[in-house]
């Protein structure tokens, strides 16, 4: 699959923006306010709406015939694009409502506006498991067809969320929570897990062959003439090749960046707590998972490959 | 009814005359036109609903080119249909032709990814998915004669390797082709249950070749001179 930049620039902010607030407002529920200060938690949750904004946003960017957008909310029966449209318009309003609560109430919140902080995370994590849905339902492409899919989405826009809220915590918060390092190591060490599973799965090719898309099993096949003297959109959006080399290497980067760099980084900050050593973890973080989000799409390999010669996909 | 398409892979040359006529007809007919990029270019490219590919299938000797001509399937269970998010691809109850209302399209490509078959295309004039209609403002044309009411693609070929009918009438032409000649589906593990059919080619008769007798002495040195000397 062609990685298209405005849907990895989506997934990757809006993930982790959706990560951040959804993080916060339940660890504020699930220590009855004593973990983070109203400061904290007013600006992690402005914080995350703004990712997740400025990622959605990117995502009508590849969109052909943005004019007709407002359309998308019309199939939530059938499409998980219609689904994650209306949970990501959905958690808006309810967004706003919590980020209210804690301006007028502050220190004095009740339970409603916890109660708001929670369905505020439910919606936030629904629309990025939506998102991982709209890949994992195709069947088209064997390497997306998996539970393995909204999985790593979750994770990675949990541990990607936890990163960034000790961004937060380190240059608002009062005293530093090492509570939150504990558990945003935990969250990349569970990121890291899954994306290895994620990578050994996906290592041999075991989808359909160029032997059942042409109907003829008696022999080898292979493609003689494609009758083509260009490409054509399928073989532009679908027929992404890169060196096996560079795919292996950008996986190392994966994890170097996305989940090594940060835990030391985040192991470091256990000793000295600054905003310039989260920020950076969080820096490495978003490259990691920018290069996680455009392997997702190189490695991907739809059958319309077969097609085209391809022998398995 | 289910109309679809009976391709026959054995009378197929592989001349891309349906694909001319697909393209002549459908740009412009209801979806078109049918977008080209740099078509008098050194790389020309654009939207068209019908491929033919050639693949050789076996190891030589034995091997054989096969033609498979690709549109859309029209599949009964139709994936595009289910993933779009605006409700434009949609499959009619009447005749299971699938569609694309070009007013309610957004372009999101989600389709397309899809489809197993590649059998929509984006056109990037109109910012609109676009796809092979099975000609429905041919086949439904009261004003055509009546022999001429069948896909353009089915109506070009020259060897009549293309059928055009009901598949869902057991007695219909396409259906009994199927049943006599073995047609099959592209990828049906996918599961997408495509309506079109592909009739596998015949099996060929292969002549066997007679092994020459093994040469005598003198026939093999007379052979190894003639290749040692050089003038």
């Amino acid at each position: 699959m062609n990685p298209a930049l405005s849907v990895i620039f989506f997934t990757v902010v809006s993930g982790t923006g959706f990560g951040l607030i959804s993080l916060a407002t339940l660890l504020d529920s699930l220590s009855r306010g004593r973990m983070l200060s109203t400061t904290e938690l007013l600006v992690a949750s402005v914080a995350g709406i703004i990712l997740a904004t400025a990622g959605l946003l990117a995502s009508t960017l590849h969109l052909a015939n943005p004019k007709n957008a407002w359309r998308a909310f019309f199939r939530f029966r059938t499409s998980w694009l219609s689904r994650e449209a209306v949970f990501s318009v959905l958690f808006y309003p309810v967004a706003t409502f919590y980020v209210a609560g804690l301006w007028l109430y502050g220190d004095h919140r009740g339970m409603l506006v916890g109660a708001i902080g929670v369905a505020t995370a439910a919606l936030a994590l629904t629309t990025v498991f939506c998102t991982a849905m709209i890949y994992a339902s195709l069947r088209t492409i064997p390497q997306w067809n998996s539970p393995l899919v909204p999985v790593n989405y979750l994770l990675l826009s949990l541990s990607g969320g936890s990163i960034a809220l000790l961004v937060v915590d380190t240059s608002v918060g009062a005293d530093m929570e090492q509570m939150l390092i504990a558990l945003s190591l935990a969250l990349i060490a569970a990121g890291a897990g899954s994306k290895l599973v994620y990578f050994s799965w996906i290592g041999k090719p075991r989808g359909p062959s160029i032997n059942t898309a042409i109907g003829l099993t008696k022999g080898r096949a292979r493609l003689l003439e494609s009758a083509q003297s260009s490409s054509n959109f399928t073989t532009r959006e679908f027929d992404y090749r890169a060196p096996l080399p560079l795919l292996w290497s950008l996986r190392l980067v994966v994890y170097a960046l996305g989940f090594v760099v940060p835990a030391l980084l985040l192991v470091w900050m256990w000793q000295s707590e600054t905003a310039v050593t989260a920020s950076a973890a969080l820096i490495a973080a978003l490259a990691g998972l920018g290069v996680e989000r455009w392997l997702f799409f190189a490695e991907a390999r739809h059958t319309v490959n077969l097609f085209y010669g391809r022998q398995r996909c | 009814m289910k109309l679809g398409l009976v391709i026959d892979m054995d009378t197929c040359v592989g001349c891309q005359a349906c694909a001319v006529a697909c393209k002549q007809w459908n740009t412009s007919g209801t979806l078109g036109p049918l977008t080209d990029y740099d078509p008098y270019g050194a790389e020309p490219d654009g939207v068209s609903f019908n491929h033919i590919r050639s693949y050789e299938v076996g190891e030589y000797p034995n091997s054989e080119t096969v033609n498979m001509p690709m549109s859309c399937m029209h599949c009964e269970t139709a994936e595009c249909v289910t993933v779009c998010p605006t409700g434009a691809s949609y499959k009619r109850e009447s005749d299971g032709i699938v569609l694309v209302d070009q007013d309610k399209c957004m372009g999101c490509n989600l389709c397309a990814w899809a489809c197993p078959y590649g059998a929509r295309e984006l056109d990037e004039a109109s910012g609109t998915m676009k796809k092979c209609t099975l000609c429905v403002d041919r086949i439904y044309d009261d004003e055509l004669p009546e022999q001429e009411r069948q896909p353009a693609c089915v109506l070009t070929c020259p060897t009549n390797a293309r059928h055009f009918g009901d598949l869902d009438d057991p007695e219909s032409h396409v259906s009994r082709l199927v049943r006599e000649r073995g047609g099959q589906q592209s990828l049906p593990e996918l599961g997408y249950n495509p309506v079109n059919r592909y009739l596998p080619p015949r099996p060929k008769t292969t002549a066997s070749q007679a092994k020459a007798p093994k040469a005598g002495l003198q026939e093999r040195l007379r052979g190894w001179l003639g290749k040692a000397v050089t003038r």
